[in-house]
């Protein structure tokens, strides 16, 4: 019943067999791998009940030593699952340009595909941190095998920090097994991790073993996200990483992030998460505003689009700990249209990359004299990423900000200034490589965007509209598991002010 | 008692040596003095033939535990979960170093004999409960292993090694004679039992210091730090499959042999050897993580990886409790398969018809064998613990003794030396796949064996996650016969 999972391995060993077949027979069976993913997530989709707040379609067995290997979907995982299945393709139709090791590209895109889909529908601890962290490996060759100069600079830097910060996570993994004696996500939901103020090294720890934790938690969830003192690695590997590897990057593993806030920070650790939401939200605007003056400054168009994706995500990590229905949604929303929006705005840099061969904003200018509809779909994800009405990314930050609002007015009016900055450096990007007069010699020849280029970016358009038109498509679809989370949340946190 | 018994219980051993000694009579007898170049082959195919029918023999031997010898001999589970280890990384360890040994004209049938005799030693290492037996088994492995490590005699870097080898083992057997006779001294017997019972009724600093003196040497052999300074030279200078054989099963006996003893005779004096293990297990996982980053040579490499690999090992160890000897266990084992496998392909790395092993001549080998690549690439990132191969689960489930035994910093160091550690492990796979071009690679690999040995360990590495091949129920079934 649960398959797109199996689907995508056995995809990959098909495409494992075929050693003597031409390039493009690799990328065409990547491509109906992706799509027939794509197809059976939408399948699960229509056997999705979103009015039940519990995991559904869930499937169980025993695994190693106690541990087991559960799956199962709940209103949050579902469109994570479909953001993914519904990239790829897109992804894949992004790389036809490779023309170097194909088939590895291609392997290696299945099977981080498959590690993504594990990530959001794992319901053991274990099977969780498995996917997360298996995720680095394919990354780590993309980035190292298909990337650009600093490539290797890039990929180490972007393994080791990641790994770090997870191998914390893994270490309260296994202390929070070993204490609740299961592994189970639902079933530790359940579980009370104490709370009374302990003392760790002569510091008085509030919140107690529940906070030591949550920091272990958070370490890894904020460098994957990522959050503004840990975010360095995201520019070096973005700016690196193929373009295919950067759409990939921006619109689904940096979600991992939010992901897990979502699924054991807020859960698991209510009285931790109250007691420190103020501390995440204070590093959530100044990632809004630091970023966003940062990314006014680059040279390199696809470090500014990586600094304002950190930006954005600072609007997520706001919404998620303001922990109410519409902080909540709205992070989720703008995870799922930042998704599409930096996929969209890293394919339309890479569109010019695969013709110049450069990144840098001052070789282009007057882009909209050669390439017209080219320049119409920049400026529409810029704006789009901005944060226009209309569009998606404008309900994500106008939920994230409605939110915040409830928890401190301050903090949102700081927050606020972020949107103003954002339109400061996407619109002077815009200004910069699309308008003007055409004068460098170099793009004198540039041609326009080729239909495969167009086929590529349409869907992404489609869903930035539909989703800024009609917001209720998702939130109808998580608001029962969003209901479910916060009752659950505030119940916990009352519990222990009773005790 | 009947002496029969005994012997039927020491039958495997036995065997062993006997097989040992026909072989040498036969190589003594009917190889002609002039034409030495292929006396080996022969002998080295029996061998491995005659220690996998051991260890299949050791491994269906339904029996419970039986002592022999006056109680100084132990065949239990832990002994027969170690001496299988032993005995098939042996095997093949032998089999994949043909190649190797006949292109530098050392595969005289020498070579088989002396590993059957260290074979022995170890044997006789894990199921020791005496430390007479302890010191004999020790000795017959070491000085085994001191002459192979010098078996290249024409080159000055093999026989420094061996010399070197030498010096520090006996410098550390010594260590281990005095802390035995102290031991003996202030308990009255050899016997584990027997100083375990005077344990419990005396007060014991004389067997405390003895017990320190004899971790001391065991730290030696099991090449902990920062007792570890002889291994990256004997790694690099001895001949390949015999640095496999280093990397291996010695690590394999002296490990479970500490085992033994810590628990069966110095389970009393939990306290006072934890603290001793658990800095050693620290100081070896960051020395070999952090030593390991400069090195040139992928022997000298493997030497400080195998450092910290015995750092985890230990840890479980230090743990002290039955869960932690089960995870060191099925960490060593893990450790024995993805150690034989990378060897392997260390032993397939030729350049025109030469072998090296600077990291450098592994530049973009992707490209001229992918599937070797890929599968070396998988044992790494399994030695690097990083999910999700196997090798992550044995650190993991390491981790998992440690903190249920209250020393949640240990697992917290061991956590941050292996993401050090995973550094150089990427640089491995940084050459082989995005390396610079320079034109220079390695020929193709010929040996069919080493080959499919390469490629068998990574499918292991990677299909074992299903359920670990049953290692932690065979591990846990082990441990329970240490702690009865």
């Amino acid at each position: 019943m649960f398959t797109p999972l199996g689907a995508a391995v056995t995809m990959m060993l098909l495409l494992r067999g075929d050693d003597e077949q031409a390039q493009h027979n690799v990328k065409i069976l990547t491509l109906t791998a992706t799509l027939a993913t794509f197809l059976i997530s939408l399948l699960v989709f229509v056997e999705f009940n979103p009015s039940r707040p519990d995991f559904q379609l869930v499937e169980e067995a025993a695994w190693l030593f106690g541990l087991l290997y559960k799956v199962g979907i709940d209103g949050i995982s579902i469109l994570f699952v479909l953001l993914t299945t519904f990239l790829m393709p897109v992804t894949v139709l992004a790389c036809w340009q490779v023309k170097h090791r194909v088939k590895e590209f291609m392997a290696a895109l299945l099977v981080l595909e498959c590690f993504m889909i594990g990530v959001f529908c794992s319901l053991d601890l274990v099977l969780f941190y498995l996917f997360f962290e298996a995720g680095l490996i394919p990354m780590f060759l993309i980035i190292g095998i298909w990337g650009g100069t600093e490539k290797i600079y890039a990929s180490f830097k972007f393994f080791l920090y990641t790994l770090l910060g997870s191998i914390l996570m893994l270490i309260a993994m296994i202390a929070l097994w070993l204490m609740s004696g299961t592994s189970d996500i639902t079933a530790l939901m359940a579980v009370d991790v104490p709370s009374e103020t302990i003392r760790v090294l002569g510091f008085s720890v509030i919140g107690g073993v529940q906070t030591m934790m949550w920091l272990a938690f958070f370490a890894s969830f904020a460098v994957k996200l990522p959050m503004w003192p840990v975010h360095t690695w995201l520019p070096d590997a973005h700016v690196q990483a193929p373009t295919g590897g950067s759409v990939i990057l921006a619109a689904i593993l940096l979600k991992m992030g939010g992901y897990g806030f979502l699924r054991f920070s807020l859960p698991i650790f209510p009285i931790a998460s109250e007691i420190l939401a103020p501390f995440v939200m204070g590093l959530s605007v100044i990632a809004i505003i630091y970023t966003s003056l940062v990314a006014l400054m680059q040279e390199d168009m696809k470090k500014l689009i990586a600094y304002s994706s950190v930006a954005h995500m600072g609007f997520v990590t706001l919404g998620i700990f303001s922990v109410n229905k519409q902080g909540i949604d709205g992070a989720i929303f703008q995870m799922i249209s930042h998704g599409f929006i930096s996929a969209a705005l890293f394919l339309a840099i890479g569109v010019i990359y695969d013709r110049q061969k450069t990144r840098a904003i001052a070789d282009f200018g007057g882009l909209v004299v050669r390439m017209p509809i080219y320049a119409c779909v920049f400026i529409f994800f810029t704006l789009a990423n901005v944060g226009l009405p209309g569009t998606s990314g404008f309900v994500g930050e106008f939920l994230t900000l409605a939110g915040a609002f409830q928890v401190s007015t301050w903090l949102t009016v700081l927050a606020a200034t972020g949107v103003i900055l954002s339109a400061c450096y996407a619109l002077w990007l815009a200004r910069r490589v699309v308008f003007g007069d055409l004068i460098k010699e170099s793009l004198a020849e540039i041609v326009d965007m080729s239909p495969r280029e167009i086929v590529v970016v349409l869907p992404l358009v489609a869903m930035t509209l539909i989703l800024g038109l009609y917001p209720s498509l998702v939130t109808d679809i998580i608001d029962v598991s969003v209901n479910h989370l916060i009752m659950h949340i505030t119940q916990s946190q009352q519990a222990v002010m009773i005790k | 008692m009947i002496i029969g018994q005994d012997i039927v219980t020491l039958l495997p051993e036995i065997v062993l040596v006997l097989y040992a000694m026909v072989a040498l009579l036969w190589g003594v007898i009917f190889t002609k003095k002039d034409s030495s170049e292929d006396s080996g082959r022969l002998p080295l195919y029996v061998t491995s033939l005659v220690l996998f029918a051991l260890a299949l023999w050791i491994a269906l031997n339904p029996e419970e535990t039986r002592l022999a010898f006056n109680d100084t001999f132990t065949d239990d589970l832990l002994a027969r979960f170690a001496k299988v280890t032993i005995l098939l990384s042996a095997a093949l360890i032998l089999l994949i170093g043909r190649e190797f040994l006949e292109a530098h004209q050392m595969l005289k049938f020498e070579f088989p004999v002396l590993v059957c005799f260290a074979v022995v030693g170890m044997m006789v290492m894990v199921s020791a409960s005496d430390l007479m037996v302890l010191y004999v088994g020790v000795e017959l492995q070491a000085l085994s292993l001191y002459v192979l490590a010098a078996f290249h005699r024409d080159n000055s870097r093999s026989t420094e090694a061996g010399l070197k080898y030498f010096v520090l083992g006996a410098l550390s057997s010594g260590l281990l004679l005095f802390g035995a006779s102290f031991v003996y001294g202030y308990s009255g017997t050899t016997q584990f039992v027997g100083i375990a019972e005077s344990l419990t009724t005396e007060s014991s600093t004389g067997l405390l210091i003895g017990l320190i003196f004899i971790l001391v040497g065991l730290a030696f052999k099991v090449s902990a730090a920062p007792f570890h300074m002889w291994v990256p030279d004997v790694y690099e200078g001895s001949p390949t499959p015999v640095t496999a054989l280093f990397a291996t099963a010695p690590k394999v006996a002296a490990i479970i042999l500490l085992a033994r003893l810590l628990f069966e005779a110095f389970g009393e004096a939990l306290q006072h050897w934890q603290l001793i293990l658990i800095i050693v297990s620290v100081a070896s996982m960051f020395l070999g993580a952090i030593a390991a980053i400069g090195q040139q040579d992928i022997k000298r490499l493997m030497a400080y990886s195998s450092i910290a690999h015995m750092g985890y090992a230990l840890m479980g160890l230090a743990a002290g409790t039955p869960e932690g000897v089960q995870s060191m266990l099925t960490y060593i084992a893990i450790y024995v398969v993805m150690n034989v496998g990378t060897f392997s392909f260390i032993l397939l790395m030729k350049r025109e018809g030469r072998y090296v092993t600077d990291i450098d001549s592994l530049k973009l080998c992707a490209r001229q064998m992918p599937t070797h690549a890929l599968s070396l690439l998988v044992l790494l990132f399994s030695l690097a613990g990083i999910v999700p191969m196997v090798g992550f689960f044995a650190k993991l489930y390491v981790f998992l003794a440690v903190i249920d035994a209250d020393l949640l910093e240990l697992a917290l160091a061991g956590a941050i030396a292996s993401v050090i550690g995973a550094y150089y492990y990427l640089r491995i796979v940084y050459l082989m796949y995005f390396g610079d071009d320079d034109g220079e690679r390695l020929d193709r690999p010929s040996s069919l064996v080493g080959q499919a040995i390469v490629i068998f360990t990574a499918l292991i590495m990677v299909v074992g996650v299903i359920n670990l091949l049953e290692l932690t129920e065979m591990a846990s079934r082990a441990t329970q016969s240490l702690f009865n």
